[in-house]
């Protein structure tokens, strides 16, 4: 696959300050990335350098091989071919709804004009609003629109600046993936900025896990979420927490709740103090399990119940269970560590990535 | 796509490549013309006018400061009791007529205040309709009875009342609605009547908003020249006219002109404090529907008399009474030199709407592409006219073009041997730069409502669909401000129509506009003669009104909706 996106070293800078620093990543052609974070972390800085509404001030931003972003250089938006869905939207209201598709397929002849908006009325599923104003539409309706007159002109690259952020909470994941269908179904490369990792895990290939203006990893949802190559990664991504142990040999670890193993050497050497993450997912309801814990909190989700646990240290972990099993506040209960993918971090050394 | 590969190009991101450099400077300069009238002004009280001043301060500047200040007390009990009273029985209240009054409590603003004046003298002097028919009903003659002199201190109070409490209803209004559901609901769920609820809740949180109104209306009355010259009322606009033409001195009434200004400044500054603040009383996001007391029996009747008297006596009266005259006099009033003098006026108004238009635009985007410190000052000052009474505009525009125009006509005489006369003094130029002075206030605070519904992700949306900011501005912009511009047009014409003392004083010899025929008529006492020329004034006044009153009514559609 061809490169699309090359983001190369690139800062950006305000007043001296860096707000994105030295970031690479690659996107191949048709494939979508994402740019996750918490909110101040440069992501959407970073978009708008890509856009071109954001000088660099190191490092470069190649589109399709062609540079478009560097110091002193900035490709004006308008001669990048780039599409944005922004995060109000921004649908022109004096506009009606295919007025708004339309208005970036400059130099078309009337008929392609009026083809390509019927395609992607359709596409969009807006075919019976066609002739309406933004306000007389819903949100959902609105992020339709917008993505379509993004998608019309067939941009070299669509980003999407937090495209779902003034959904219901419930809305964003179905939306989410609707979208990616569209943009599978048309072959777009596309970046998308969020600070929701179900959103992210929903929509895109590969993600970016911003913070201060750094990339910490980059990799797939599954990668980020079993394999965080850092503590701040691990505590951004899902829940878990950290339970002290120690190294026994390359692959096994040694805890309160018994020794764990991962599938792969971590690296350390023996006898080495370390923290484990702990996933929910990784601690399993046993109750032939010697080891207890009581239960201190819970949470019903529907399909299971998460507990918080406190063990006989005192230190408190996360556990999911079905939820036809129901165990009241106090109760001892019996479970089993069962970690597929060992995640170590030395203790006092803060966020070194300790495997691959 | 290769057919794409523009060159790279450097980078000035977001827009316009170099305009840094002269808008800044730019704006600074036009801000600083535009303030020139006030800094002329302000710049004379450290000139000495000897005995001039000295004199005034003996014998009238006391009467000046204390008639002015009995004048603001007058319309400040007036407009406090009008504009709140109706305010509160129209957004909280139901009562037959209601929705009517909602937006007809606004006529009186199309009405000027040295219009509504003439308008009373006619009906209520000697020898006007209802002094006669009271005699003819009662046979009495003269000094049989008593009845209120309309031309004095208290009859120009109410006077500049009836036609300036919406400014004062508009605002309480809005915070009337702004805070109706939470708070009141609480209210009434404590216990507390409707009534108490009103002076216990609603009016204080109200309060900032309604003294915000209050200073609008204040600012108008300390600026009236019209009504307190027809009534002989001795004040600072009249003073300084009086100053200027009768003892010839420009330093002393530009030091008069200062001392108004002095009054005006505490005036906005209460206004700015109070808008400040009203916004932290603003205790409910979004307007919802509100639930009024229904009204019945004699409380209706009440609140209907109450809102009727102010649009009775503020519009429909001084109207009907115009209309009655230029009815009498229609067959020699619409002459020739009428239509010549609505030709000229309409000219003279719509130039200078559209250049303000101009000028707006021009200060809203240098604002919105380049907000710096400098920037920003610069187009907040420009804004600041519209407090300026035009008595001091006129002399703080008069000074400086005189004085350049002797300046040019000395250099001209002594290196080429020809007198340039006057160029600038006593011609159009003078009078559209005053009119700009005074009303690019209105002409830029639409704008930029206008400009601040356009976010700036529109502007990128544009962009990033291939369009440069020139394309951006064409058709993104400029459809979507058309309103807005529509609506600056409309207010800065229709404010120029009405101006009275800045074009007396401005106007090239033998130039005249509907307001100052009107007033001159009324000197001369023809008051049925002055009725055409004030009827036009009156009809155009209302075009800004019917605005108003059309976002009024949508506001509340949207409410029900």
């Amino acid at each position: 696959m061809p490169t699309q996106l090359e983001v190369r070293d690139v800062t950006i800078a305000y007043g001296g300050r860096p707000v994105v620093a030295e970031v690479s990543f690659v996107l191949e052609q048709g494939a979508i990335g994402c740019l996750l974070g918490p909110s101040g972390c440069g992501k959407t800085t970073l978009l708008r350098a890509i856009a071109g509404f954001e000088p660099v001030s190191a490092g470069e931003i190649r589109l399709q091989g062609r540079r478009v972003s560097a110091p002193g250089e900035t490709l004006a938006p308008e001669r990048r071919r780039v599409g944005m869905v922004f995060q109000d939207f921004a649908l022109f209201p004096h506009l009606s709804v295919e007025r708004n598709i339309a208005f970036g397929l400059r130099g078309a002849s009337r008929a392609e004009r009026r083809a390509r908006v019927a395609e992607l009325l359709d596409l969009v599923g807006m075919k019976d609003a066609a002739r309406r104003y933004p306000h007389q539409l819903s949100g959902g309706m609105q992020q339709r629109v917008a993505l379509a007159r993004a998608m019309a002109p067939r941009p070299e690259i669509l980003l999407l600046d937090e495209p779902f952020s003034s959904m219901d909470t419930e809305l964003r994941e179905g939306l989410a993936r609707e979208v990616r269908d569209l943009l599978k179904a048309d072959g777009i490369t596309a970046v998308l900025v969020t600070h929701d990792q179900l959103e992210a895990f929903a929509m895109a290939d590969q993600i970016a896990v911003l913070g201060d203006g750094r990339v910490h990893q980059w990799g797939t949802g599954f990668g980020l979420y079993h394999e965080p190559a850092n503590r701040f990664v691990a505590d951004f991504i899902g829940q878990g927490v950290l339970l002290p142990g120690t190294v026994v040999d390359e692959l096994r670890v040694k805890t309160e709740l018994g020794r764990v193993a991962g599938a792969k050497p971590h690296g350390l050497a023996t006898g080495q103090a370390v923290e484990v993450l702990i996933r929910p997912d990784d601690m399993l309801y046993d109750e032939s399990s010697p080891r207890r814990a009581s239960v201190v909190a819970r949470a019903f989700r529907g399909a299971e119940y998460l507990y918080t646990l406190r063990l006989a240290s005192g230190t408190q972990v996360l556990c999911l269970v079905p939820s036809h099993h129901q165990h009241a506040l106090g109760d001892d209960i019996g479970v089993r560590l069962e970690a597929e993918h060992l995640v170590v971090f030395p203790v006092g050394a803060d966020g070194s990535p300790t495997r691959v | 796509m290769s057919e794409l590969a523009a060159p790279v190009v450097a980078a000035p991101i977001p827009s316009a490549a170099g305009g840094r450099v002269w808008w800044g400077p730019g704006i600074a300069t036009l801000a600083l013309l535009l303030s020139l009238p006030v800094l002329v002004v302000v710049g004379f009280l450290f000139v000495p006018s000897g005995e001039v001043w000295q004199h005034l301060a003996d014998t009238v500047l006391a009467d000046y400061v204390s008639n002015s200040l009995l004048l603001m007390a007058g319309v400040a009990v007036g407009t406090l009791i009008g504009g709140v009273g109706t305010a509160w029985l129209t957004s909280m209240c139901r009562f037959p007529g209601r929705g009517v009054f909602e937006w007809a409590l606004l006529l009186p603003m199309a009405m000027p205040a040295y219009i509504i004046a003439y308008t009373y003298t006619g009906l209520l002097d000697f020898a006007g309709p209802v002094q006669t028919m009271l005699r003819a009903a009662t046979g009495w003659v003269y000094g049989d009875y008593w009845f209120p002199q309309v031309r004095s201190l208290p009859g120009a109070a109410v006077m500049l009342a009836l036609v300036l409490y919406p400014y004062v209803y508009l605002l309480a209004r809005a915070a009337f609605l702004g805070q109706s559901l939470c708070v009141l609901d609480v209210s009434r769920t404590l216990g507390n009547g409707p009534w108490r609820t009103f002076f216990t809740v609603a009016l204080p949180l109200a309060r900032p908003a309604i003294v915000a109104g209050l200073s609008l209306a204040l600012m108008e009355t300390l600026a009236d020249y019209g009504t307190v010259q027809y009534f002989g009322v001795a004040t600072f606009t009249t003073g300084i006219f009086r100053t200027w033409f009768g003892l010839g001195s420009a330093p002393a009434a530009a030091q008069l002109s200062a001392v108004l200004l002095g009054f005006v400044l505490v005036l906005i500054l209460v206004e700015r404090l109070s808008r400040r603040r009203a916004r932290y009383h603003h205790t409910s996001q979004r307007e919802q529907a509100i639930q009024r007391f229904r009204l019945g029996g004699w409380r209706a009747l009440g609140a209907f008399g109450f809102c009727l008297v102010p649009v009775l006596f503020g519009f429909v009266v001084p109207a009907g009474q115009l209309a009655w005259w230029a009815a009498t006099i229609a067959h020699t009033a619409y002459d020739a030199a009428f239509f010549t003098l609505v030709q000229h006026t309409l000219a003279l108004a719509a130039g200078t709407a559209l250049l303000a238009l101009l000028l707006a635009l021009l200060l809203g985007y240098g604002r919105r592409l380049y907000p710096s410190l400098a920037v920003r000052a610069s187009v907040r000052t420009a804004g600041l006219g519209y407090a300026v009474p035009g008595t001091v505009i006129a002399i703080g525009v008069l000074i400086p073009f005189a004085w350049l125009d002797h300046g040019i006509d000395a250099w001209m005489q002594a290196t080429l041997g020809v007198s340039t006369g006057l160029l600038l003094s006593g011609t159009l130029v003078a009078l559209v730069f005053a009119y700009l002075v005074r009303f690019l206030a209105v002409a830029l605070q639409t704008v930029e409502a206008g400009l601040g519904k356009i976010r700036p992700s529109m502007d990128e949306a544009g962009r990033s669909l291939g369009y440069r900011p020139g394309e951006v501005l064409r058709r993104v912009h400029i459809p979507m401000l058309r309103g807005s511009l529509l609506t600056a047009l409309l207010l800065v014409f229709v404010d120029v129509l009405k101006e009275l003392p800045a074009t007396l004083v401005l106007r090239p010899f033998n130039f005249n506009t509907l307001a100052v025929r009107a007033y001159e008529l009324a000197a001369d006492e023809r008051l049925a003669d002055c009725a055409p020329a004030a009827l036009t004034i009156v009809l155009a006044g209302l075009l800004p009104v019917i605005l108003l009153s059309r976002s009024i009514t949508r506001s509340r559609d949207a409410d029900t909706a």
